[in-house]
């Protein structure tokens, strides 16, 4: 049973045993553990895309009306393999004017910068690669590395749409940072905690944030899928533009990893987004059986990744103009009013002088009310300046023809007959 | 010697080195990309410090959006690649050297005349409560540069705003 409550952290103390017991030093095999477990870590988040990749082919061939892959394994599941294989025994090209290091540096910091998150992940209370006090900036900090790949990918190709597809994902991803950060900052005002696991804790006792502030859940929701650069926001590979922007020059597995990267993030972003919001590990019975968490946590990130991927498949391309007046006008003025009331409420919380039992209800019913009211607000207001208006009406129609009067109905002989 | 003195030892000579890379460099993205490996370093001498909330916004900060701005900026001018061959120097280059100089002598003086530069570091009181600690020293005892940097921040904004408005409207 104990096994079963901690078993990586049994697993990882009896490797260290096992390496002292070789005669290593005790801090030598510490490190040794650790970088075993970071391996096995970044392994099963590589592993895992092998699986969303055939995930969101069949969910593409079904809203297409078509079947997906179904000829390899079971219901096609294993369809990545062979694809696999063959980018694998694919040439690399590097094309005549690049430049040669950062051209090779960027797929590995584009897929680098997805699977450095994994580090601050929690999958279950006692199962996390490592719970720094900031994590929540770490994040975010993160992004921004992978952010440098596409740059680099774009610039180093030495071809004009790739430079176009780098100069549109700066523009995108330092502007979509902002009202993320903003988005962020709320469950840390929740929490009181900067700390991933902590603000899951925090979860586990009260309620999920998204009920209390659905607001910074769907920015946080938007903001990360410009981030990972997918539709509606791929403008910085827009196929049909600038052919395939920043990747254009990559061939062979330097393109696989750009793709395992793009999935990877995409991934990445619905497990925070199940972590920070919807209660990551908690969940009925995890008290008793940590590693059910690791279940729950699944589940939810599998039901937003299932969003991410209908919104990819449903939704057109936006224009660049469209994409920043979205963020700057809207997404970053909505997540510092949000930011602001979030911060209000819960200072003015402590001066009800409410009884302990009725606390936390009148917690998350002020925040889910105020949510509520911005929504609404924004409602009122995008419906008076967006609004679809009937065009004036200067003048009835004057047709030239006036159509015949109807013919008399003819007595049919049929209706008299008995 | 110990490791956290190796550490910063190394840590130190990247940052140099890259730094060094950054002046002479004829590339300008070569330029930015290795001013973002001296940002990096900067980054582990904060964790060494066991500072790693200044650390992670160093990363965020200055590697997320001004080295990357760096990049973007640089990207949208002409002849980035320098094959032109002339020299990277001004021609009062020496007064510069002196004048940095003169600064380093500075700080190793006020440093030196300092008692904590002889001193072991001091075990942190609260090592948990790190943030929550500088949060409150923001507001408390630091209140002035606080506030002082939030004017100067927004001075920037309205420049910025004032700079790229059209005068045409």
């Amino acid at each position: 049973m104990s096994f079963l409550n901690d078993p990586i952290g049994i697993i990882g103390n009896w490797l260290t045993n096992l390496m002292t017991g070789w005669g290593l030093a005790p801090g030598f095999a510490q490190v040794i553990t650790m970088t075993i477990g970071a391996f096995v870590l970044a392994m099963s988040g590589l592993m895992l895309v092998v699986f969303t990749i055939v995930m969101e082919r069949k969910l593409y061939g079904r809203i297409q009306d078509r079947f997906g892959p179904n000829r390899i394994g079971p219901w096609g599941l294993l369809q990545t393999i062979p694809d696999m294989i063959k980018i694998f025994t694919k040439e690399y090209i590097t094309p005549a004017g690049a430049d040669k290091v950062p051209y090779n540096l960027a797929p590995i910091l584009s897929v680098g910068g997805a699977l450095m998150v994994w580090a601050v992940l929690p999958f279950a209370s006692n199962i996390f690669g490592t719970d720094i006090n900031v994590g929540v900036l770490y994040i975010v900090a993160v992004g921004a590395i992978g952010a440098l790949g596409i740059i680099l990918a774009g610039w180093a190709s030495n071809n004009k749409y790739a430079l176009v597809g780098a100069i549109r994902a700066v523009s995108q991803v330092v502007s979509f940072e902002v009202p993320m950060v903003l988005a962020l900052l709320v469950p840390v005002i929740l929490a009181r905690a900067m700390g991933v696991n902590s603000i899951v804790d925090a979860q586990s006792e009260s309620v999920w944030y998204f009920l209390l502030s659905p607001v910074a859940a769907l920015i946080f929701f938007i903001s990360s899928q410009a981030e990972v650069g997918r539709a509606p926001f791929d403008l910085l590979e827009a196929e049909s533009e600038i052919v395939s922007g920043f990747q254009v020059e990559y061939s062979g597995l330097k393109f696989g990893w750009f793709f395992v990267g793009e999935f990877l993030h995409a991934f990445t972003i619905s497990a925070l987004m199940a972590t920070l919001f919807f209660g990551g590990w908690s969940g009925p019975w995890v008290k008793a059986f940590p590693l059910l968490g690791v279940f729950y946590l699944l589940i939810k990130s599998f039901a937003v990744y299932l969003i991410v991927i209908l919104m990819r498949i449903a939704l057109p391309r936006l224009r660049i103009d469209q994409m920043l007046n979205f963020n700057w006008k809207f997404l970053v003025p909505l997540g510092l009013v949000t930011v602001m009331m979030t911060a209000v409420i819960e200072k003015a919380m402590p001066l009800l002088n409410v009884s302990d039992t009725w606390a936390p209800f009148l917690r998350v019913g002020a925040h889910l009310l105020v949510n509520l009211i911005i929504i609404w607000v924004v409602a009122v207001i995008l419906r008076k300046t967006f609004a679809r208006r009937e065009p004036p009406v200067v003048g009835q129609p004057r047709p030239v023809a006036v159509p015949p009067p109807a013919p008399a109905p003819v007595e049919s002989p049929a209706a008299e007959m008995p | 010697m110990g490791a956290m003195q190796i550490l910063f030892l190394l840590a130190a000579a990247a940052v140099l080195g890259a730094a060094i890379l950054v002046v002479t460099s004829r590339n300008l993205v070569h330029a930015a990309l290795w001013l973002i490996v001296a940002l990096f370093g900067v980054a582990v001498v904060y964790v060494l410090l066991n500072a790693g909330f200044f650390a992670i916004v160093q990363v965020v900060i200055y590697i997320g959006a001004i080295a990357i701005l760096f990049i973007f900026a640089v990207m949208l001018t002409r002849q980035i690649g320098g094959k032109d061959g002339g020299s990277q120097n001004h021609s009062t280059w020496w007064v510069a050297a002196l004048l940095s100089l003169l600064l380093m002598v500075g700080i190793v003086w006020i440093l030196s005349t300092w008692q904590g530069f002889a001193t072991e570091l001091p075990a942190l009181a609260n090592e948990k409560e790190l943030i929550s600690e500088l949060g409150k020293s923001l507001v408390s005892t630091y209140l002035l540069p606080f506030e002082l940097a939030s004017v100067l921040l927004v001075a920037a904004l309205i420049g910025a705003i004032y700079v790229s408005w059209e005068k045409s409207r």
